[in-house]
């Protein structure tokens, strides 16, 4: 039997070694966490540089003596792995958590303890914390826009509605199948642009008509993002499919549309599609703002679409089109069968990653005085009654934006697991 | 004599300046089997791949049952509709399953009723011994399976003709049996087949003629006894003594 040697710690006396490395490790952590939480110093009566340090080095020491290769313990084995694995691994490890617990109570105080919500007005906010009253307060504003109150429902009910035949793909019956991606790509949006067209923006069917400047708010985001990412997919797709035809004509035009619309900011195109378009066209002839933002952002983001799509047509071997015209398919059979399938496949990290940069562009359209979310935000900081709130205000809306990409990104993973079918 | 399904005259074939093909000249009749052989770069696989137009020839003309060869995309897809062919990559649709894979072109290509084409894919899927594999992905197959499938797909359009192109090449030693006896039964079926391949036993077993090719040329074209038993040229002569 082995001495106990806190130098050399081994697996004869695992649970000696186990158990003060535990102890020391914990005295450590909860130091960092009295001074932390209730700004005491259990080790005050130790000079002020020791007593500074000294977490780190009981728990590098520690971590030290617990690290025992091939111990049998499930958990210490994979701590040990992660992050305990040499000492400058265990001082980072330890920097970090540190690091972890100093800041929790400033950010829940800021966030929660001091934070404000009740009251009505900004007099209301006298804790040191966010003040939650000026989102409540706004918060119908930062959803709906300038939509008057009396008609929000109408926004609730198409977007709960688009949010119901979203699910219909769910419905399990076989023979409804083969409409789903026809209903998904053609009838989905038109059902979309009928309700947002007749219910929201209104004026027929008795309903009182409401101009798209009012709309704005989290809706404004949603309902510019949703048909972005539903025009751009197959402008894009068919960009990219014409910069790689046989066809010259077809080519060079694809390639000159691709590269006008990367080489110039969205800012600029959003300016164009406002200001100079109108003057190009005839006098009696009227197209929306909120459309003519859509067309442009659509356009912008199909040409970054058409060449993440390019990359993965690149991607599939010659042999993938040998294969499909030796069976005697001609170029729309073969790329609509074979190929897409494949490369779009492959392309699914790329263009989620075109999307969300898509939703998180749409705050732009301030610049033709569409207010979504940001918009509204930044209106409503400089309201002389609630001035000094923009942090609140940000910290909302970049919570809200982070929800949104995080599910497109999570739904993006789901689709990426669906159509892993090889290799 | 009937008349040859496939008849190329004078063809000559170009990538960019280098000349891949030189005056072939070549009938096969019906029921047919062809082996080509010859060195790496002879252009045998391009010759094989203008019979069905997956290559271009710039000179001569390519008639394959009945019709010529032009630009003409309609008559294109219909002539490779009725030729089947077999790579040495196999070249299967990874994201689809074996059996999708054989009934994709059927009911795209010949607007074949779906069952019907399921009933068929299955019947070749069959012949080549792979039906209990038909749900798992190309993925999930070894390279003699997958090469097999790619036979049973050709197969599932019904062609006239199948053009194989090295289909054993890529595959390991042990499976490369397991193809050539697909093959094999197919040839005793009375398909027309061109088959370029180093398997000499296989050539000797099923060709009715074998071509040797060599720097473009078709340098020697003979009944498969006398191929093996006489060589002509000298240039055959070598191959074979290194081949054989």
């Amino acid at each position: 039997m082995n001495k106990l040697n806190f130098l050399r710690p081994n697996i004869e006396n695992l649970n000696t070694y186990l158990y003060s490395g535990i102890f020391l490790i914990s005295i450590a952590i909860l130091d960092v966490s009295l001074s932390s939480f209730f700004n005491t110093n259990i080790t005050s009566f130790l000079p002020n540089f020791i007593s500074f340090l000294l977490p780190l080095i009981l728990g590098t020491v520690g971590l030290h003596i617990i690290r025992i290769e091939f111990s049998g313990i499930k958990n210490l084995d994979l701590l040990n792995k992660n992050i305990n694995t040499n000492t400058f691994n265990a001082v980072l490890s330890l920097l970090i958590i540190f690091a972890v617990i100093k800041s929790i109570p400033p950010f829940l105080s800021w966030f929660i303890i001091d934070a404000t919500i009740s009251g009505d007005t900004k007099e209301a906010c006298t804790g040191t914390g966010a003040c939650w009253t000026y989102i409540k307060i706004w918060l119908n504003r930062f959803i709906y826009g300038m939509y008057p109150n009396e008609l929000q429902w109408r926004i609730n009910l198409s977007f709960i509605a688009l949010i119901g035949l979203a699910f219909v793909g769910l419905i399990p019956s076989e023979k409804f199948k083969k409409f789903l991606t026809l209903y998904y790509v053609v009838i989905y949006p038109i059902i979309a642009f009928v309700l947002i067209y007749y219910l929201i923006s209104g004026g027929a069917f008795g309903l009182e008509w409401v101009e798209t400047g009012a709309w704005g708010g989290l809706s404004l985001t949603f309902i510019v993002s949703f048909f972005c990412l539903i025009f751009c997919f197959p402008v894009g797709m068919f960009l990219a499919l014409g910069r790689r035809s046989d066809l010259p004509t077809v080519r060079y035009i694809s390639v000159g549309f691709i590269e006008f619309w990367r080489g110039v900011p969205l800012i600029t195109v959003l300016f164009m599609s406002s200001v100079m378009f109108p003057m190009f066209l005839p006098e009696d002839f009227f197209m929306d703002k909120l459309v003519r933002v859509i067309i442009a952002i659509s356009l912008f983001e199909a040409a970054y679409v058409a060449e993440v799509i390019r990359g993965g047509l690149q991607a599939l071997p010659r042999g993938q089109y040998d294969a499909a015209k030796s069976l005697g398919m001609g170029y729309w059979k073969m790329h609509i069968f074979v190929i897409l399938p494949q490369a779009l496949k492959l392309v699914i990290p790329g263009i989620a990653n075109t999307f969300l940069a898509l939703v998180k562009d749409t705050p732009l359209i301030f610049v033709v005085g569409l207010l979504e979310i940001v918009g509204m935000l930044n209106l409503a900081k400089t309201n002389p009654k609630w001035l000094g709130y923009a942090m609140e205000g940000y910290v909302f809306a970049a919570i809200i934006f982070w929800i949104i990409c995080y599910a497109m990104s999570k739904y993006s993973y789901n689709l990426e697991i669906k159509y892993k079918t090889d290799r | 004599m009937s008349d040859p399904i496939i008849k190329i005259e004078g063809m000559n074939k170009w990538f960019g300046d280098f000349q891949v093909l030189k005056d072939i000249d070549l009938s096969v009749e019906k029921n047919k089997k062809i082996v080509v052989c010859g060195p790496s770069g002879s252009g045998k696989s391009t010759l094989i791949r203008c019979i069905n137009r997956l290559e271009e020839h710039q000179k001569g003309t390519i008639i394959v049952d009945g019709t010529e060869l032009t630009e003409n995309t309609k008559n294109i897809e219909a002539i490779r509709a009725e030729v089947g062919m077999v790579f040495q990559q196999f070249n299967l649709f990874p994201h689809l399953s074996i059996l999708d894979n054989c009934t994709l072109a059927p009911i795209w290509v010949k607007k074949m009723p779906k069952k019907d084409a399921e009933e068929l894919a299955m019947k070749q899927l069959e012949q080549v011994q792979i039906v209990d594999q038909a749900q798992k992905f190309p993925g999930q197959l070894s390279g003699g399976q997958q090469q097999r499938c790619a036979i049973a797909r050709a197969l599932c359009m019904e062609p006239k003709i199948m053009l194989f192109d090295e289909p054993t090449s890529a595959l390991d030693p042990e499976m490369i049996k397991e193809v050539l006896d697909a093959m094999v039964n197919l040839a005793k079926a009375g398909m027309t087949m061109i088959v370029v391949t180093h398997e000499m036993g296989f050539a000797k077993e099923v060709a009715d003629e074998v071509i040797f090719m060599d720097e473009g040329m078709i340098v020697e074209k003979a009944e498969t006894k006398e191929f093996f038993a006489n060589p002509k040229s000298d240039r055959t002569k070598l191959f074979l003594s290194q081949i054989l």
